[in-house]
């Protein structure tokens, strides 16, 4: 036997080790989650290889900040005036979008609903990703030392309850990731000391409750094999248009509702009795750069605390055709743009409205944002689609870390 | 020395210094995790998997070559969400398939390079494959053309990483 062992050396190696892989690989399944060991090995590669990844996006960085910022300044003087006017304008559209959300507060406060609001959201760099097509995975250069593993005191108890310390390494807390024009990019799903591993939405693994615009149908958003995202459970006799949106719906508690996941590009028979709706993700999430770590959210009631009750004569006298006030005149003689004689302004009750805190820019600041577009009214504005965040950086002042 | 059976010329055994032993397959782990965020083309390749193929092939000594794929391919699989354990096991039939045959062929020349790269990737995807859906009950996204491209990209890129390679070689 022992003379068998030696002259078949090499094969005997072979058939151990894999044996062992195999075993280990067994008890991975069985208990469906990673084993202790195998997270060590995370930890240590990871380390290995992160570090390198963040200096050269470091540097990269450094660089594209040097030209753009100092040396390629073209064309800078006409974007600024550009956006002067586009300024203007969105002044005007806020004006009108400012009631149509606040009558939605009103009627959700009415209705009873509980809003998810993102309170504090954190700018992140993808430095790398998995290297494989058969694992669609992200690292981002913000780990639980820039606080993204830390339990926040006001976070639900599902939440707590998926926190799973461990050595150096955190089992996902399940925190959503968008882009800055607010595309749901996917959850974190491991937070190391530096960095953290977020699953894309088109991983096949991965799973997001959604929900149509337009037709109100909620689904399952999932990823396929080939790196594709389809939308499950939608009965083969509903009516689905192609190029509509789907939000996210908030049933999985990890995703506030009201996100742009994506549109719909493709609708098809699928299997049973299901049709298969392809999504062509908002996210470009083959070349991410920036992404947003979603690190707070609050659950609460829509306040409309300070309107009071609104009376049937001020919506009839609303209603009423009325002379417009005079535009207010400037010390030096001009007219102020808010009431620049456009049909659609509403001189009389825009002050009053636009100073309220109705639709805030996602995580740009503390105060919540509305991202209820799970309502009947279609045009209340998703969190994340509301307006862009202006600066990552201004994230970085609003957040405690 | 092993002798080959395509001559009678003994082949060399090579041998690596330790910052190489270690350091190549950690940038190819690097560039193979950092290269796709900015050309996601780049996913067709799998360096780790050439690197293997290539220390293996070199040192000629089935021991090691498992040894050196297993290793990498648990590093390869901290990398990515999937159950640790399933490049490891690929990457180890790939470093024992590989050393076995530097042992009985001569392997140097850029032919022999292209066509065993091409025969070495498309074993590694049919154990990785038959892994992944018969043990893990994973869904694959599986097409001939995509896997002969595939085949065929990493043999051509073969071809001239080892010639870098090849200068880090000591002999023994």
């Amino acid at each position: 036997m022992e003379n068998l062992v030696t002259r078949y050396r090499n094969v005997t190696i072979l058939v151990a080790i894999l044996f062992a892989q195999v075993l280990g690989l067994a008890i991975q399944v069985r208990r469906s989650s990673e084993n202790q060991s195998s997270r060590l090995i995370r930890v240590w590669v990871v380390g290995a290889i992160t570090p390198l990844e963040k200096l050269l996006v470091w540097s990269q960085g450094g660089v594209s900040g040097v030209w753009h910022n100092y040396v390629y300044l073209r064309g800078v003087r006409q974007e600024n005036r550009d956006l002067r006017e586009e300024i203007e304008k969105l002044r005007l559209e806020q004006v009108g979008l400012s009631q149509d959300a606040q009558q939605a507060q009103r009627l959700q406060s009415m209705l009873g609903f509980r809003e998810q609001f993102i309170s504090q959201t954190m700018p992140a760099q993808v430095i790398g990703t998995s290297g494989s097509e058969q694992s669609r995975l992200i690292f981002i250069d913000k780990g639980s030392r820039d606080g993204i593993a830390k339990i926040a005191d006001d976070e639900t108890d599902i939440d707590k309850e998926k926190g799973e310390k461990e050595k150096g390494r955190d089992r996902g807390k399940d925190m959503a990731v968008i882009t800055s024009a607010g595309g749901v990019v996917g959850k974190v799903l491991f937070v190391n000391r530096s960095t953290s591993e977020v699953l894309l939405i088109n991983d096949q693994s991965s799973g997001v409750g959604v929900i149509l615009e337009k037709s109100r149908l909620q689904g399952i958003l999932k990823g396929t094999a080939s790196g594709k995202v389809v939308l499950d459970k939608i009965m083969n006799d509903e009516q689905i248009e192609v190029g509509e949106k789907v939000l996210t719906s908030g049933g999985d508690r990890i995703f506030p509702k009201g996100l742009l996941v994506g549109t719909v590009s493709e609708v098809a028979p699928g299997p049973e009795s299901f049709l298969r709706i392809t999504v062509k993700p908002a996210a470009d999430l083959a070349r991410l750069e920036e992404v947003l770590v979603i690190t707070k959210k609050v659950e609460q009631a829509p306040s409309v605390a300070d309107e009071g009750p609104v009376r049937a004569v001020d919506i009839l006298t609303d209603r009423l055709p009325s002379v417009p006030d005079k535009p207010p005149t400037a010390a030096d003689g001009t007219t102020k743009p808010e009431t620049a004689g456009t049909p659609d302004s509403k001189p009389a009750t825009a002050p009053k409205i636009a100073s309220k805190p109705v639709v805030v820019p996602t995580g740009m600041t503390n105060k919540p944002a509305v991202s209820g577009v799970n309502t009947t009214n279609s045009t209340a504005k998703p969190a994340g689609q509301a307006k862009p965040p202006a600066k990552p950086n201004s994230t970085r002042e609003s957040n405690p870390q | 020395v092993p002798i080959t059976y395509t001559s009678n010329e003994q082949i060399e055994v090579y041998r690596f210094s330790i910052p190489v032993t270690i350091g190549v397959p950690l940038l190819a782990l690097f560039f193979q995790a950092f290269l796709p965020r900015h050309f996601p083309f780049f996913a067709y390749f799998d360096l780790p998997l050439l690197v293997v193929i290539f220390f293996a092939i070199a040192r000629r000594s089935q021991v090691t070559g498992l040894l050196t794929g297993a290793i990498i391919g648990l590093a390869q699989d901290a990398l990515t969400s999937q159950p640790i354990g399933l490049y490891s096991l690929t990457k180890t039939v790939v470093g024992y398939g590989a050393s076995s045959l530097g042992v009985k062929l001569d392997v140097e020349n850029a032919g022999a390079r292209f066509l065993v790269t091409l025969f070495f990737y498309l074993l590694h995807e049919v154990v990785y494959f038959t892994v992944a859906r018969g043990m893990l009950k994973m869904n694959m996204h599986y097409t001939w053309q995509h896997e002969l491209s595939s085949a065929l990209l990493n043999a051509v890129l073969a071809v001239a990483l080892f010639a870098v390679l090849d200068r880090f070689k000591q002999r023994t």
